[in-house]
């Protein structure tokens, strides 16, 4: 029987270093990229700020740095690490792909560093999401090929007869990200640091959004819900609420996503009819993310009390309200009536950080204090007390963040259509920016409480690595 | 047929995609093998084999 236990005992020889360095760099980036944001929120309250290093402080150049970096690098990473974690696990088989494992890391790091040069240097296609020139777009391409060669190459050879969902999630976030950025990022080059889109006119504007809307549907959403199906059951101890559910979800989800993107060009050139459509297809997706959402807080029935002691599991559970809440506020913001008074305000920006503070750093943030001790052989991270400082700073940094936004954005979108009697506007633009002022600051507050946070994951990181590094070393001689 | 019938009566078609993944995935034969696929992310934990393992022992013994 012993002999049977120690085989019983011995799981396949996962890759975790590759997970171990996306994981790490997750954090890295967090801070980057917010701490960016911090400073561009700043900016819009202390105009001064712009001036640091002209031009390449600029708002205009450092907004995209903030977007690439938090969505790229930080949910990117993020989505790597998690993506390689479960696709081993669940298919209880090591990674596919040799030499193709290191360089989806190092190609993507690349693609991240050089992001990080050319865009405050003012290199950019100026496509929202896309901004990076062509030869980082073909780098992007080629990087993303050979993560699918690996997450597909491994779930071909698993060991398991099913595919978990989580994996399908995954896979369906890797391909369809294939397909949005080499369709959206067709350009003729005009020189090695410039090019113009290959489409024009409303023609660009839809196929831009179509590719900008299902970032959010498949990179900040399907790929993170892959996240959700592994993170949430395994932190609560117990399996999915509905499986079926999860089934019904995934095709539901993925079928519905790729129409919506017509609902972020209401009232412009693109024909109405698109329009009318793009609002209905984002009307009907609140069903699929509601039917997820209830489907990963449901897991946790008979274990409620586990949010008293676990504050990773308080990130994953709040992250799914924060989901809820956002999908909830996009289809409302995607009907035209509501949008002719939302649309440019500062409630869209509001409504987009529900979503990556709540909804995807959030996630994001539970799963690596999940997966950090598991990767460095503890039973839990440095300090649990700093997790549990870390959660309250989040929510109540995206609390602050969103409250601002909502009352900044609906200010400025009644003072925008304001009309006298006679005809005339009630305020001038720069009546509603002088308005806007106070959730500005509240918003430099918030995103300074988030950003605190993120730094206090990042104290915790070095020291659970560190010190388990140290473990290590202490204990080979005792074991030999 | 005119193109337009056609995309149409792509409506019913995706409508009776979707209830057929609906009936596919609730249908009650498939039950069981969700309950284990569901059971996956706990597979390859070193103590879920140990235990799963006790009990085929205790199974092979109620055999012998």
């Amino acid at each position: 029987m012993s002999s049977n236990l120690s085989t019983a005992a011995e799981q396949p020889t996962y890759d975790y270093k590759i997970v171990r360095q996306f994981a790490v760099m997750t954090v890295v980036w967090g801070v980057v990229g917010m701490a960016v944001g911090v400073l561009i929120a700043a900016q819009l309250v202390w105009p001064d700020l712009n001036d640091i290093l002209q031009p390449y402080t600029h708002f205009g150049r450092l907004r995209p740095l903030h977007t690439n970096a938090v969505i790229f690098a930080f949910g990117g990473c993020a989505l790597f690490a998690t993506s390689y974690y479960v696709v081993q696990r669940t298919c209880q088989t090591p990674l596919f792909g040799g030499i193709l494992v290191p360089f989806t890391f190092w190609g993507w790091q690349l693609v991240i560093v050089l992001a990080a040069i050319t865009l405050p240097l003012g290199y950019t296609s100026a496509k929202e999401y896309a901004e990076l020139e062509w030869p980082i777009d073909i780098l992007i391409t080629v990087v993303w090929v050979s993560y699918a060669i690996v997450f597909f190459g491994t779930i071909v050879k698993r060991k398991t007869s099913h595919i978990y969902v989580a994996n399908w999630f995954y896979g369906a976030f890797i391909v369809v990200i294939a397909l949005l950025h080499v369709v959206n990022s067709m350009a003729v080059p005009v020189s090695f640091t410039k090019s113009y889109s290959m489409y024009s006119g409303a023609m660009d504007a839809m196929i831009q959004w179509w590719y900008g809307h299902n970032a959010v549907g498949f990179f900040l959403t399907a790929g993170f819900l892959g996240m959700m199906y592994y993170f949430v059951p395994k932190q609560a101890g117990r399996p999915v609420y509905s499986y079926q559910l999860s089934i019904v979800h995934f095709w539901a989800l993925i079928s519905l996503y790729i129409w919506a993107g017509a609902h972020h060009l209401h009232y412009s050139a693109l024909p109405d009819w698109a329009q009318s459509l793009g609002m209905v297809m984002s009307l009907i997706l609140l069903a699929p993310s509601w039917g997820g959402m209830i489907n990963g807080i449901m897991t946790l029935s008979g274990a409620w009390h586990k949010l008293r002691t676990d504050p990773t599991l308080r990130f994953l559970v709040v992250s799914l309200s924060f989901y809820g809440m956002s999908t909830f506020e996009g289809p409302m913001m995607s009907i035209k009536t509501v949008n002719a008074l939302s649309h440019n305000t500062d409630w869209t920006v509001g409504h987009v950080h529900s979503g990556a503070l709540g909804w995807v750093a959030m996630i994001s943030i539970g799963a690596v204090y999940h997966l950090l001790p598991v990767l460095s052989g503890r039973k839990e991270m440095w300090s649990v007390r700093l997790i549990n400082t870390h959660f309250w700073l989040a929510t109540i940094g995206t609390v602050l963040y969103i409250a601002a936004m909502w009352v900044n954005g609906i200010m400025q979108g009644l003072m925008w259509r304001a009309f006298n009697a006679d005809g005339t506007l009630t305020y001038s633009f720069a009546e509603a920016v002088e308005a806007s002022y106070p959730g500005y600051f509240v918003r430099v507050l918030g995103g300074a409480f988030f950003l605190l946070g993120m730094l206090l994951m990042a104290y915790n990181t070095y020291r659970t690595v560190v010190e388990s590094e140290d473990e290590a070393a202490d204990a080979q001689p005792a074991a030999a | 047929m005119d193109l337009n019938t056609l995309k149409g009566l792509s409506t019913v078609f995706v409508m009776i995609a979707f209830i057929g993944i609906c009936w596919w995935a609730f249908a009650p034969s498939r039950k069981k093998q969700f309950r284990d696929a569901a059971n996956l992310p706990f597979a390859d934990d070193v103590e879920a084999n140990q235990s799963k393992l006790h009990r085929e022992d205790d199974e092979d013994k109620k055999a012998g």
